[in-house]
C-alpha cells in the first residue's frame, strides 16, 4: 500500500548519501590542501578550482570548445542512430538476415573500437572528423542491434491480427511495428548517445587540435591544475546534463507511443 | 521440406545458404575484405590505407618490429594485472554491499554516483598520480572494470531468494555453510556475466589510457606507425591487439558459459 511512498522515501535517501558522500569528498579535498600540504601540483585548493571555474564560465572561454565537442557528437550520433535504425529495419524483415548479420555485428561490437582511433587519425586527420568517425561506429552498434531486436521480437499475433483486419503496410508499421519496438529502440539510442559522448571526449583527450578533452589535456600540460580541475567539473556536469536530458526523453518517448 | 527438386547449382546454392546463415555469414565478411583490398589497391592514397593482403604478410614484420613483442607483453601484463585487480575489488565491495542491507544503502548509491562518472574526463590526472608508465594504465583499467562487476554481484547476491537462505539457517547451517552452499553457486553466473562486463571495461581503460601516452607499451608504437604514415604496420598491430581483446572476451565468455550450466 505504501509502496509509492516507501520507493520515493528510499530514493531520497539514497540522494542524501550521495549528497553527503560528496560533502565529505570535498571536506576532505580542503583539508588535504590546506592542512596536510599535499602539492599543489597534485591537488589544487577546491577553492581555487571555483574561482576557476566561475571565471571560465563568465569569460565564455569554453563557448568555442563546447560548440566543437556538441557538434561532432551531434553529428556522430545523427549519422549513427539514420544508418543503425534503417539498417536494423531492413534486416529485421527477415529472420534469415536476423541468424546471418546480427552475430556479425554482436561480434564486432566485443571489440574495444577505441582500437581504431590510430586508423582514423590517420585517414581523416586530428580534426573533427577522427572523432566524429569513432563516435559513429561506436555509437553505432548499440543502436543496430537494438533495433534489429526490437522490431525482430515483436510479436506475431499482432501483426497477424492487424493484417487480418485489413492494416495497410504503412498501418502496420505505424501502429504495430514502432509501438511494439520502440522501447528497445529508444533504450539502444539512449546508450549509444552515452558511448557516442565518451568517445567524442575521449578521442579528443587521446589526439585532437580542439574540444573539451583537448582543453583538459592542454591544461594538464602546462601544469595548469586548478584550471584543469575546474574544466574537469565543467565537462562532468555537461555530461551529467546531456546524459539526464536523453534520460528523459526516453522516458518520455516510452510513454507517448 | 520445399516441393521443387534443385534443377542446377545455382538454386542447390541458395538452399544451403538458407539452411547454414553462417556460411552466408563468412561470405558477407569476405565481401567486405574484398571491398576493402580493392579499395585499398587502386583508390585510395597507399598512404593511408593498405590492402588487408598486404597487412596480412605485414605481421612477421609488425612482430619483428625492434620492440614491439615487448610492448605486447607490457600491454597484456596491464590488461591481466588490472582485471585481477578488478575482480578482486568488485568481488570484495560487491559482497560487502550486496549481503547486508546497511551496505546497500549506503555504499550503493555511491557506487552509482561514482559509475556515472565520464572516466576519461579524468584521465589526465591518473598519468600524473601514477606516471607514464603502466602503473596508470593498470589504475585506468581497473577503475573501469570494477564496476561492472560490483553491480552484477550486487545482483546475483539480491536475486537469491530469501527461502533458500532462511532454510538453509534453520537447518542449522553456520555462517560459512551459507557462504558457501546457497550465496556461492547463486552468485557464480551474475559474477561471471559481470567478469565479462568488467574484461570489455579493462579493456577499455587500459587501451585509452596506452592510446593517450605511453613510453613501452602499443600505445607508443600505434603513434610511431600513424606519424610514420605506416597503414601497413599499424593496421597489422591494430589486428593484433583486436584478436588479443577477442581472445580475452571469449575466455571469459565460455567460462561464463560454463559457469552458468547448473542452472538450466
Amino acid at each position: 500500500m505504501s509502496s509509492p511512498r516507501r520507493k520515493f522515501k528510499d530514493r531520497f535517501a539514497s540522494r542524501l548519501v550521495q549528497v553527503g558522500f560528496l560533502v565529505v569528498v570535498l571536506l576532505l579535498w580542503y583539508l588535504a590542501t590546506t592542512r596536510w600540504g599535499v602539492n599543489k601540483l597534485l591537488l589544487p585548493n577546491p577553492l581555487n578550482v571555483w574561482d576557476q571555474l566561475a571565471d571560465v564560465i563568465r569569460k565564455g572561454e569554453y563557448l568555442n570548445d563546447l560548440r566543437i565537442t556538441l557538434t561532432e557528437l551531434a553529428v556522430a550520433f545523427v549519422i549513427s542512430t539514420v544508418s543503425g535504425t534503417l539498417l536494423g529495419y531492413a534486416i529485421s524483415r527477415s529472420p534469415y538476415l536476423i541468424k546471418v548479420f546480427e552475430p556479425l555485428f554482436a561480434g564486432i561490437y566485443s571489440i574495444p573500437i577505441i582500437l581504431f582511433l590510430p586508423l582514423y587519425v590517420l585517414f581523416f586527420g586530428l580534426g573533427p572528423a577522427s572523432k566524429i568517425a569513432l563516435g559513429t561506429t561506436i555509437s553505432f552498434f548499440p543502436v543496430v542491434l537494438s533495433t534489429i531486436a526490437g522490431f525482430g521480437n515483436v510479436d506475431k499475433v499482432l501483426v497477424t491480427a492487424a493484417r487480418s483486419m485489413g492494416a495497410s503496410d504503412y498501418q502496420l508499421f505505424r501502429f504495430v511495428l514502432v509501438p511494439a519496438a520502440l522501447p528497445v529502440i529508444l533504450s539502444g539510442l539512449r546508450m549509444g548517445f552515452t558511448v557516442a559522448l565518451l568517445s567524442v571526449i575521449g578521442s579528443e583527450t587521446i589526439a585532437s587540435l580542439a574540444g573539451l578533452g583537448h582543453r583538459i589535456v592542454n591544461l594538464a600540460e602546462n601544469m595548469d591544475m586548478a584550471r584543469m580541475f575546474a574544466y574537469i567539473v565543467f565537462v562532468i556536469a555537461i555530461a551529467a546534463s546531456l546524459n539526464t536530458v536523453v534520460s528523459v526523453l526516453e522516458a518520455r518517448g516510452r510513454r507517448q507511443r | 521440406m520445399s516441393a521443387a527438386v534443385p534443377t542446377h547449382a545455382g538454386i542447390r546454392l541458395q538452399q544451403y545458404l538458407w539452411r547454414h546463415p553462417g556460411i552466408a555469414r563468412l561470405g558477407v565478411v569476405l565481401m567486405l575484405f574484398a571491398v576493402w583490398e580493392i579499395a585499398a589497391r587502386w583508390f585510395v592514397d597507399p598512404m593511408f590505407l593498405s590492402p588487408p593482403s598486404k597487412v596480412l604478410f605485414a605481421f612477421g614484420d609488425v612482430l619483428a618490429t625492434r620492440g614491439v613483442p615487448a610492448a605486447l607483453r607490457v600491454t597484456f601484463f596491464e590488461l591481466a594485472v588490472a582485471f585481477a585487480i578488478a575482480v578482486v575489488i568488485g568481488l570484495v565491495v560487491g559482497l560487502a554491499v550486496g549481503l547486508s542491507k546497511f551496505g546497500n544503502r549506503s555504499v550503493m548509491p555511491i557506487v552509482l554516483l561514482l559509475y556515472g562518472i565520464p572516466q576519461i574526463t579524468i584521465l589526465p590526472i591518473f598519468i600524473l598520480y601514477f606516471g607514464i608508465g603502466p602503473a596508470s594504465k593498470i589504475a585506468f583499467g581497473v577503475t573501469h572494470g570494477m564496476f561492472p562487476i560490483v553491480m552484477a554481484v550486487v545482483a546475483g547476491v539480491q536475486n537469491i531468494k530469501p527461502i533458500l537462505m532462511v532454510s538453509a539457517r534453520s537447518m542449522g547451517a553456520s555462517h560459512w555453510q551459507l557462504l558457501r552452499y546457497v550465496i556461492y553457486p547463486h552468485m557464480i553466473p551474475s559474477f561471471f556475466s559481470g567478469m565479462r562486463l568488467g574484461m570489455t571495461g579493462v579493456l577499455l581503460g587500459v587501451l585509452l589510457a596506452e592510446l593517450y601516452v605511453s613510453t613501452a607499451g602499443i600505445g607508443y608504437f600505434t603513434s610511431v606507425f600513424t606519424q610514420n604514415f605506416d597503414p601497413t604496420k599499424l593496421l597489422g598491430l591494430v589486428a593484433i591487439l583486436a584478436a588479443m581483446a577477442i581472445v580475452l572476451n571469449e575466455f571469459v565468455r565460455r567460462a561464463e558459459v560454463h559457469f552458468a550450466r547448473w542452472r538450466d
